[in-house]
């Protein structure tokens, strides 16, 4: 891998931002996370903005949701580019397994995510 | 019960539409007007990916919707219709009596618009268009959520 993964959230409102500002509350770690909004975007200003966020290297986008625009957009872009991986359901646990564990192909730190911030799901007793 | 929301929304399928519009009115299917997802299978799976499974979605051009929406009237569930755009909106006007109504759900920036309200901008055309659609005897109104007022036309175009 030439240059580490960049990881993009992809959300409604200010989901993304509110996670970037806690990953680097918690683990100290700034300018790995980029956070992208929908808020008034149409598809293509959301292309736009997942352009702008992605920049040239290899990157894991991780959108709030299953569906829905940020959703779509961000498969649509992952489909015409090389080295992206989609990852949806985004919570700070994967976010934090993932700033840590960047130096892989884009497909794998994307597994590794899903399975971080799986596990983190979980009913406790009181 | 027949279609309950025709809606012009640039993003198409998405969370606004499946929960917010979808859960209130008890949804079962969305219609999703539009030519160039009709006639692609991957855009399609894009969509119903976003769509819980107990609600059906079918995909349809404008000519295709025009001939089925007498069958989607007649349907005894709750269903909503969606385009993507003000010219699909009139296309199917135009091609349908039956559509009386049009709720204007998101449209969003993009150069040559003008912020009209806090989820549409429209270019001055478009807002012609919109007119024009009432002028033929068509609802026009906006609101993003239930929730939310409904906008008459002549507060925002």
């Amino acid at each position: 891998m030439s240059e580490p993964l960049r990881g993009v959230i992809v959300s409604h409102s200010a989901v993304a931002q509110a996670l970037v500002s806690a990953v680097a509350a918690i683990a100290g770690v700034d300018g790995v996370l980029v956070p992208v909004s929908n808020e008034g975007c149409d598809g293509a200003a959301l292309a736009e903005r997942l352009r702008e966020a992605v920049g040239r290297g290899p990157a894991v986008l991780f959108v709030d949701l299953p569906g829905g625009s940020c959703l779509t957009s961000s498969l649509r872009y992952a489909k015409q580019h090389a080295d992206i991986a989609v990852v949806t359901g985004v919570n700070l646990a994967m976010l934090l397994d993932f700033v840590f564990h960047r130096d892989v192909p884009p497909a794998e730190a994307a597994r590794r995510a899903a399975d971080a911030g799986g596990k983190a799901i979980r009913v406790t007793a009181a | 019960m027949s279609i309950a929301l025709y809606r012009i929304d640039d993003r198409l399928i998405h969370g606004q539409v499946v929960v917010g519009w979808g859960q209130p009115l008890d949804s079962a299917f969305i219609v999703l007007v539009d030519d160039e997802v009709r006639g692609s299978e991957w855009e399609q799976d894009l969509y119903r990916m976003g769509v819980p499974p107990q609600i059906e979605v079918v995909f349809a051009s404008v000519e295709e919707a025009a001939e089925r929406l007498p069958v989607w009237e007649a349907d005894a569930r709750v269903g909503i219709l969606l385009v993507g755009d003000i010219d699909t909106a009139a296309a199917l006007a135009a091609r349908s009596d039956r559509v009386k109504r049009f709720n204007v759900g998101g449209i969003h920036h993009r150069a040559g618009r003008t912020e009209r309200l806090r989820f549409v901008y429209l270019t001055d055309a478009e807002a012609a268009k919109l007119r024009e659609l009432a002028a033929r005897g068509v609802e026009v109104t906006a609101q993003d959520v239930p929730t939310a007022r409904a906008v008459p036309l002549g507060e925002f175009t």
